[in-house]
């Protein structure tokens, strides 16, 4: 266990795990803020996928890393915007929507990266966020390098879930979004647009979301590979029930799971005896646990998945 | 003329389908090959050529399976997607019953490992059944997140306890050859795991049709205070559609591994589970549909190894057009009676008699 | 010229041929509690969702302060200072009181400072005496409170007409006292108050001046000082109402269905039921009168066996039945039960009317055998019950959402009366139907009275049940507080014994 339990081990842990982290951050973040609007986000995966794609297209063109996060969170837009128009407006069940986003993402990032990128798909080193040091603080020992020695993304990362916080808990159309997502009837009968409030919900969750995929094009491994999301996006989802549907809860899920993949990879590398694959369901299973109410009873927000039609004409 | 508009409405999956192959043919040109050539090539393959024909039938089968575990629990409005994880499940029990109890006669070993896999199946299925019965748990969650509490569960066995020793890649040893399930078309692969899919579509729309467990399902879905009322119990429902669900999809795992590979990889599934919720839907919740959905979509997958093979189109571009019919799909559920003139005088007749009955309860919003 | 605070001319609506409100004018003076009478189907709740621009109006026109405004939207009513009560509340349980009081105001900035909105509330709140916690979250408060945080929110929106849809129905009969003592409070403010209601008794309690609708028209509209609830009730009906038992008394035979000391509590759990005894005797129409909301629904359930006592006893013959499932108390011991919600729990919408005639027989022959129905059967039997019972509608396949209520209702007479019952239990089977359609059911109740079915008859409508009882029960919060002989039942009694007061 010497390995695993010296400082720089812990140090090098800790590192891993908030960068693998990051994508999981965004993506339940954007769970958070549609579910808490009322609609289901199994399409997560797809969103993250898109911004991906997205991702690696607008640095491969642009030669830029910011260009990357443009393009990707257009992209992820572009899918939050089928599951609006369908799942919103259409009224068609927001699951088999969700499943179709992602399903259709999968196959049309397949075929399209190999047009746009050709033979050198798997070789590509685009351009991308590299990670710098906060001179001073990132010599703290052990948590420094951790928390001050990282790229620009994981601080944007930070930010975003501030922002989405101080949006669903201080404003007034957090307030609103809340209340959408409970009992759109009443919302309603307040004035509220039910539809616009989850058309905005939903279309910011696909930028936010296609953030995580920025990030692993961006920051991790600088090109764009097939299905590169692997389930992020489910992942994810267990990350906002874990964190009863609140933006800092679900960052917390997300740090904890991260930490579980870190540690998983670390063992599957040292200790190969040791069954790794027990980490890799233990996201899943804490949140089918807290459901249970073993470990805390979330309630999810009471309309998520219906689609609210207004009654009176 | 509304019987027109009905019909045109009940084929929207097949106008859904053909929006698809018309989008997916700009793809094709996109790569630089000539559409029709290569659909035909692909349906050709798919659909009219014998050995083709068979491996559609190989890839229909858990298609099938999987998409009748979605259709019967959404009957009584219960969503399973987690027909993935109950594949892996399935396979998992019926390989076990296939490698560790030796000396079984063959015939009877293979009813034995069929009904394992089916129980493996129903047993994972029963988790979120009971947790919706009886905590009200939403059974959409439960069933996702067991998928991959499912999925690195047999990675586990098959990397560890159950893997061939010096394999280079997670997986257990092979079946014995007695095991292996007998085939429909001669010297090829498809198996008789298709069949007995096909049965159980048909038996299960007799049901839906005629049986009183299929009315009662449906009444659970559509009032459940009136199903009780009218004794039917709401817990029983949800439980026995995710057991027989859950064993559809087990089924499914099982004949992966008696029919086709003869023994458990890891994460050999590959999303027929979600696959399957497509096949569901493609068919319009029908079990009858949804052998025609499940080989059509099969018929898809095996094609497009035929037009690589034949055009060098990449079969990247198939999964872009299955996509693309997943998606038009699901547009195609968003038209109701309202969207033509004919839809839109069928909805005010609808929204004249909720006035009526507004009327008569004094309008309570 | 005029002084009314708002005035409704002529405004007609129609929902395809049928005329919900017909040429309707009323005129509210400003703070006065005007009160809109009516039976269920008179048209106020068509004519005050038209109010409140839920509905468009065919014709007519509405005025606030003499001047004519456009009310297109909720939004925009409220701007004119029309606020509603709903009958069901349309508040978010999860969010807090002050939460719900200001979701959808305008003007609110970047950063939501709920602070200040606390205190403003707090401070309205203790001015009329709500005794509300603005940092409660709402769905911990009692129905009550709720109600008065919808009033709040109207208050704090600055509205000045308050339409109160039976807002009492929701209330227990100890909240409804204080409920009016802060309607008073609203008055003396200077706030304008529609109370919307079919109970004689609140009228002449709170109100100041009365509008009295029948079938989309206005009958009156007077003084309550004026009138008395006799000459209300002749208005209201449009019949003289004779308090009279119309049949002749009738040998009743043994005791059928007895509860000893039955307790039961209701969805959330509070003592619905608070040690029913009683007895229908075979031959026998028992009548069980009272305000909404005080244990009817849970007595005829407790019966029927969808709702478990907590204590007590009920027999069937001299056998006890209190563990025996709902289906065995409807198919073996003849235990027929009419549901008070039809929608909710007697019919399947989306079923066809053949289907919904075999909903408590679906799995006997000739129905079904080995598991699978036979149609043939199904569709006889339907047919031979729909002509029987002179139900409308086009087939017995088509999807009985497409019937009246009146039909609807038949088919569910139909079904449960087809296996000649020994018990009948009907809740409510009134509730919202035509004249036509009552006279119907309460002939259907007599014909089984006169087979010698022991028949328990729950309604909160006094007239329609000393029509058809012998005896009446009388049931106030969950207890049973006394039963009288329909021959000396006088509304005046029955009524003291509504209210809780014990003869």
């Amino acid at each position: 266990m010497e390995s695993l339990l010296n400082p720089q081990a812990i140090t090098e842990i800790l590192t891993t795990s908030l960068r693998l982290s990051v994508p999981l951050v965004f993506a339940a973040l954007a769970g958070v803020l549609s579910e808490r609007s009322g609609v289901f986000n199994i399409a997560l995966e797809g969103k993250i996928l898109a911004g991906a794609f997205g991702a690696a297209v607008g640095a491969f063109f642009m030669n830029d890393p910011y260009s990357g996060l443009v393009v990707g969170m257009l992209f992820g837009m572009l899918a939050g915007s089928i599951l609006a128009v369908l799942g919103v407006t259409f009224g068609v069940n927001q699951i088999v929507t969700g499943i179709a986003i992602n399903i259709f993402v999968l196959g049309i990032t397949a075929f399209l990266s190999r047009i746009v990128f050709g033979a050198q798909a798997n070789t590509l080193r685009l351009p991308g966020f590299k990670a710098f040091d906060f001179p001073g603080l990132s010599s703290i020992p052990i948590i420094g390098p951790v928390l001050f020695g990282q790229d620009l993304m994981v601080y944007l990362m930070f930010a975003c879930v501030g922002l989405v916080y101080f949006f669903l808990y201080l404003t007034p159309w957090g307030l609103a979004v809340r209340a959408v997502g409970e009992n759109p009837a009443a919302a309603d009968s307040a004035g509220l647009s039910v539809p616009k409030l989850r058309y905005g919900c939903v279309i910011a969750a696909g930028a936010l979301a296609a953030l995580g995929g920025c990030y692993l094009v961006l920051a991790q491994v600088f090109l764009f590979s097939e299905h590169m999301s692997a389930g992020k996006g489910f992942i994810a989802l267990a990350a906002v029930i874990l964190g009863r549907w609140n933006p800092v809860g679900a960052m917390c899920a997300c740090l904890l799971f991260g930490f579980f993949d870190a540690l998983q990879l670390r063992l599957q590398f040292n200790y190969q005896e040791v069954p790794h694959q027990f980490f890799l369901m233990l996201p899943y299973l804490i949140s089918i646990l807290a459901l249970v109410g073993l470990v805390g009873k979330p309630r999810p927000p009471s309309a998520v998945g219906r689609h609210y039609r207004r009654e009176a004409k | 003329m509304e019987r027109v508009y009905r019909v045109l409405f009940h084929l929207r999956s097949v106008w859904a389908i053909i929006a698809a192959l018309a989008v997916g043919s700009i793809l094709i040109l996109a790569a630089g090959s000539n559409p029709i050539e290569a659909y035909y090539t692909l349906f050709q393959g798919a659909f009219f050529d014998y050995w083709g024909f068979a491996s559609t039938l190989v890839k229909m089968c858990p298609l099938l399976l999987a998409g009748l575990a979605v259709v019967l629990p959404l009957r009584a409005g219960l969503f399973n997607i987690g027909a993935e994880g109950q594949i892996y499940i399935g396979a998992l029990f019926a390989t076990v019953v296939a490698l560790y109890l030796p000396g079984v006669p063959g015939p009877l070993h293979i009813i034995m490992c069929t009904l394992a896999g089916a129980l493996g199946g129903a047993l994972w299925a029963l988790i979120p059944a009971l947790l919706k019965a009886y905590q009200g748990i939403n059974e959409i969650i439960v069933t996702l997140l067991l998928n991959f509490v499912a999925l690195h569960f047999v990675s586990f066995m098959v990397s560890g306890p159950m893997m061939e020793p010096g394999a280079p890649y997670p997986y257990s040893p092979e079946i014995p050859d007695t095991l292996f399930l007998p085939h429909v078309l001669p010297r090829t692969d498809a198996h008789f795991g298709v069949l007995v899919g096909v049965v159980i579509a048909i038996a299960m729309y007799a049901v839906f049709k005629r049986g009183v467990f299929g009315f009662t399902l449906a009444t659970v879905g559509r009032n459940p205070d009136a199903a009780r009322y009218a004794g039917m119990s709401v817990r029983r429902h949800i439980i026995v559609s995710f057991l027989i669900a859950g064993a559809c999809a087990g089924l499914a795992g099982t004949f992966e591994v008696l029919g086709h590979r003869y023994r458990l990889f890891h994460a050999f599934s590959q999303g027929y589970g979600y696959d399957g919720i497509v096949v569901a839907f493609l068919a319009g919740l029908s079990p009858l549909f949804a052998i025609f959905s499940a080989l059509f979509i099969g018929g898809l997958r095996s094609g497009a190894n035929m037009m690589q093979r034949a055009m060098g189109i990449e079969t990247t571009v198939v999964e872009a057009i299955q996509g693309l019919v997943i998606l038009f799909v699901a547009v195609s559920l968003a038209f109701r009676y309202k969207v033509t003139e004919i839809g839109k005088a069928i909805a005010r007749r609808g929204e004249l008699e909720q006035a009526l009955e507004d009327k008569t309860s004094d309008g309570k919003e | 010229m005029t002084n009314y605070k708002l005035s409704l001319e002529n405004i007609s609506k129609s929902f395809g041929t049928l005329k919900a409100n017909d040429q309707v004018t009323l005129d509210v003076r400003p703070g006065t509690v005007h009160a809109v009478l009516g039976e269920n189907g008179a048209g106020k709740s068509t004519l005050m969702n038209i109010l409140y621009g839920l509905y468009r109006p065919d014709e007519g026109r509405i005025l606030v302060d003499g001047q004519a405004v456009a009310i297109d939207s909720p939004r925009a009513a409220l701007a004119a200072g029309i606020g509603m009560v709903h009958q069901h509340f349309m508040l978010v349980g999860q969010l807090t009181v002050t939460e719900n009081i200001v979701l959808g105001m305008k003007g609110q900035g970047l950063k939501l400072d709920l602070a200040t909105h606390v205190r403003k509330i707090s401070e309205l709140s203790q001015s009329f005496g709500f005794e509300i916690d603005p940092e409660a979250e709402v769905m911990k408060l009692p129905i009550g409170m709720q109600q008065r945080v919808e009033i709040l929110k109207l208050l704090y929106h600055n509205a000045e007409v308050l339409i109160l849809d039976e807002p009492t129905s929701v209330l227990t009969p100890n909240e409804t006292g204080p409920f009016f003592e802060l309607l008073e409070r609203l008055k003396s403010a200077g706030k304008t108050i529609i109370f919307i209601t079919h109970k004689l008794d609140e009228v002449m309690t709170i109100a100041d001046d009365v509008t009295v609708m029948q079938d989309g028209k206005v009958m009156a509209s007077l003084p309550k000082s004026d009138t008395d609830p006799a000459n209300l009730a002749r208005i209201m009906v449009g019949r003289e109402v004779l308090f009279q038992v119309k049949r002749s008394s009738h040998a009743s035979g043994p005791v059928v269905l007895r509860l000893a000391d039955v307790s039961a509590s209701n969805t959330r759990g509070l003592t619905a039921l608070d040690q029913v005894t009683l007895e229908v005797r075979a031959g026998e129409v028992f009548g069980i009168a009272g305000v909404d909301g005080n244990g009817q629904a849970e007595l005829a359930e407790t019966i029927a066996g969808l709702r478990p006592v907590d204590s007590g006893r009920i027999f069937l013959s001299d056998s006890d039945i209190t563990q025996t499932s709902i289906s065995d108390r409807a198919d073996k011991l003849g235990i027929a039960y009419v549901p008070e919600d039809r929608h909710r729990d007697g019919i399947v919408l989306d079923e066809s009317v053949a289907q919904n005639m075999i909903l408590r027989t679906y799995d006997r022959a000739p129905f079904a055998r080995f598991g699978f129905f036979n149609p043939g059967a199904i569709r006889d039997h339907a047919e031979r019950l729909t002509s029987a019972f002179n139900v409308r509608m086009q087939s017995v396949d088509q999807e009985i959402r497409f019937l009246s209520g009146g039909n609807q209702q038949k088919v569910i007479l139909a079904r449960e009366l087809e296996g000649e019952p020994k018990v009948l239990i009907v809740a409510q089977p009134t509730k919202g139907l035509d004249v036509g359609a009552i006279e119907f059911v309460q002939q259907q109740i007599l014909v089984q009275r006169d087979r010698g079915v022991a028949v328990l008859y729950i309604s909160t409508e006094l007239e329609h049940l000393l029509d058809v009882c012998d005896r009446v029960g009388v049931l106030f919060s969950g207890k049973l507080m006394d039963t009288v002989d329909s021959s000396e039942a006088t509304p005046e009694r029955v009524g003291l014994l509504m209210a809780g007061v014990a003869a």
